[in-house]
């Protein structure tokens, strides 16, 4: 049902999209662009700008549970949002706001945002506990469980265009995308890696983990943009 | 307004979505081979100028190009192919490597000691050139080795070594349905065209052909060990959720792509093969799309 009404509107928008190109023959990138910003800072229709939550730089806003979006891979982000918009995954807030744009707009919007550039995560010292490095950095070969940084890259700062970054996001934040993994409440996502990962994860795992990423900084953090 | 009516939506909504999620947690990896033996915990290594030999090697094998970069010539690792730092039994560990020399190989046609067994990593699967026997780096990497094979009974055939042989496929491997697997489990990771993914200036998923990758004389060249370690170890996090007929697909996929030449390469591609890759299971000398893999000459 909402698959196939959503092809037949991608579709129909692709045709409509190379039909405008050819008639006008414009390069197509920069209007996606010049859209995306347009509703990422001011919203369009019903749907508040994305700016209010996430931040003019894409950089978040942990307070109200809002994550960075700046520099993620364009894949990634476009996923989220027709994962919301289809009610697959779960969240009230972006639910509405998903759904309210067409998948062209969508669109628009990841390709603004994975266009932001990113600060550099800032590692932190070794502290007293070293767990979380250590699962992040090794994982638990022995319980078949992959390092997190074997896929989401060093630092977990994100590898483009799929692999979201998951330094500098919030503790609260991590650990509720852990723990919808393990209870079945997000989709899979590519390959259903991260359920198979969740499923080997204690809750002292998830809780160093959490830990350790939300302290590697990210676009959110004081020392950003410095 | 729509908030509520969205909010109503969370219930069923909730209970479809562990429908979805469900059969995929059913046919999650399953445990990685069971090998009686096991390497002994980071912390036990110890302090002084043992351990710190050890550690070396340790970063040697974890940390290849930045660590040994004068003798690599790709942008692999040691870890890429023996997973979790040489320690995962069916990823070709090294404790099991390490009490199985000297040894005859069929491959120099003599009695190799584990050193020399070293010196052909660096020289093929690397991509690069021999550290000289007694060398630092070889003398790390042996200390690494010798220490994770800590109280492991000398020349045991020990459970996990190598990657674990897949039975005979039902259908010879093929080239197109082997496309088909790599676009919709490896390309994620390792790209469309193979070349693999950096991240921060790191290499995060390794090149599988092209310039920077093994080369044409090393082990993963052979259609059975890609199969093998395919099929235990890759969709990485996956491993086992491949068929035996998906892995061989895709390992013929991958081996037919061009790759740096040969290192023993005498002369022609077909004098090349005929000394060195006369088996069904090398694509080297084999013509595909057109082309035949192995010619020298611009990429
Ligand atoms: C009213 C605040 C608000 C607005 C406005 C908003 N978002 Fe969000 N967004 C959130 C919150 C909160 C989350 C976290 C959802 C969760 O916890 O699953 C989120 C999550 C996301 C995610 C998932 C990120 C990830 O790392 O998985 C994407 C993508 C996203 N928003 C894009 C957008 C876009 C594009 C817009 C504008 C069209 C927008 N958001 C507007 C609050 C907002
Ligand atoms: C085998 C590859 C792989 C490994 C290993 C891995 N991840 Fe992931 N991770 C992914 C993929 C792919 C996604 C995107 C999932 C999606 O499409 O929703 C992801 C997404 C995430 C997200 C959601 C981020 C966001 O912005 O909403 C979190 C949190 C996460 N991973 C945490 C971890 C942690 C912690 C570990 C280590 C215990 C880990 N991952 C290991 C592949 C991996
Ligand atoms: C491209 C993948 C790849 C890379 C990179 C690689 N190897 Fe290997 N290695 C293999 C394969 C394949 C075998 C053969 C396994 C078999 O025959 O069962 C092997 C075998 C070995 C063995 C013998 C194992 C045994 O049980 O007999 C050792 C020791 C070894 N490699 C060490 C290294 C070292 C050290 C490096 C880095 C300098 C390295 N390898 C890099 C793929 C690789
Ligand atoms: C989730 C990401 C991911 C996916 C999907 C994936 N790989 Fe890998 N692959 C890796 C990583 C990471 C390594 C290196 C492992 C390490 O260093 O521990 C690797 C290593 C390899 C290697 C050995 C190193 C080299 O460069 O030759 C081969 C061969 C390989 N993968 C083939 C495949 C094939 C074939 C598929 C699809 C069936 C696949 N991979 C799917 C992440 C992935």
């Amino acid at each position: 049902m909402g698959w196939s009404e959503g092809l037949g509107r991608r579709v129909l928008g692709a045709t409509l999209a190379v039909a405008a190109l050819a008639v006008l023959s414009l390069d197509l990138s920069p209007a996606l662009a010049a859209d995306g910003a347009a509703i990422a800072l001011h919203g369009v229709g019903t749907v508040p700008a994305c700016a209010t939550c996430h931040g003019a730089q894409g950089q978040g806003n942990p307070r109200i549970g809002a994550p960075h979006l700046a520099g993620e891979g364009i894949d990634y982000l476009r996923e989220q949002l027709a994962n919301f918009a289809a009610g697959h995954r779960i969240n009230p807030i972006m639910q509405p706001i998903a759904a309210g744009l067409t998948p062209e707009q969508r669109d628009a919007a990841a390709a603004f945002f994975a266009a932001l550039p990113v600060p550099a995560p800032h590692p932190v010292p070794p502290g007293p506990d070293r767990a979380g490095a250590l699962l992040a950095e090794q994982g638990r070969w022995s319980a078949g469980l992959p390092a997190c940084t074997q896929c989401h890259g060093p630092n977990g700062i994100g590898v483009p265009p799929y692999i979201p970054r998951l330094a500098g996001l919030t503790a609260p934040y991590l650990t509720a995308q852990l723990l919808a993994w393990q209870q079945g409440h997000r989709p899979p996502g590519a390959l259903g890696l991260m359920p198979v990962v969740a499923s080997k994860l204690s809750a002292h795992d998830i809780k160093t983990l959490a830990a350790y990423f939300a302290a590697l900084g990210g676009p959110s953090s004081p020392e950003a943009g410095r | 307004m729509t908030r509520m009516r969205s909010l109503r939506r969370l219930a069923p909504l909730a209970a479809c979505l562990a429908a979805i999620v469900l059969p995929v947690a059913a046919f999650a990896a399953p445990p990685p081979a069971q090998a009686g033996f096991r390497p002994p915990p980071e912390s036990a290594i110890p302090a002084g100028p043992f351990g710190r030999m050890v550690r070396l090697g340790e970063a040697i094998f974890r940390h290849t190009g930045t660590a040994a970069p004068q003798y690599v010539g790709s942008d692999l690792r040691c870890s890429n192919c023996h997973i979790d730092g040489g320690r995962l039994a069916g990823a070709a560990p090294l404790w099991a490597a390490w009490v199985a020399f000297p040894t005859y190989r069929s491959k120099t046609k003599q009695v190799n000691t584990f050193a020399q067994r070293l010196q052909g990593c660096f020289r093929y699967s690397m991509n690069g050139t021999a550290p000289p026997l007694g060398s630092k780096v070889l003398v790390a990497l042996e200390a690494y080795s010798f220490w994770l094979a800590h109280g492991a009974p000398t020349g045991a055939k020990l459970a996990g070594r190598g990657y674990p042989k897949l039975p005979k496929p039902a259908a010879a491997p093929d080239y197109a349905r082997g496309k088909i697997v790599f676009a919709q489990h490896c390309a994620l990771c390792h790209g469309a065209d193979g070349a693999g993914r950096r991240a921060g200036g790191r290499v995060v998923f390794p090149p599988l052909w092209g310039p920077r990758s093994f080369n044409w004389g090393a082990g993963m060249g052979s259609i059975v060990n890609a199969a093998a370690f395919i099929k235990a170890n890759m969709p990485l996090g996956r491993g086992g959720s491949l068929t035996d007929q998906m892995a061989w697909d895709v390992a013929a996929y991958v081996d037919s792509h061009e790759r740096p030449q040969d290192p023993r390469f005498a002369g022609s591609v077909a004098e090349t093969r005929a000394k060195f890759h006369d088996s069904p299971y090398s694509m080297y000398g084999q013509t595909v799309n057109g082309h035949v893999l192995g010619a020298p000459g611009p990429k």
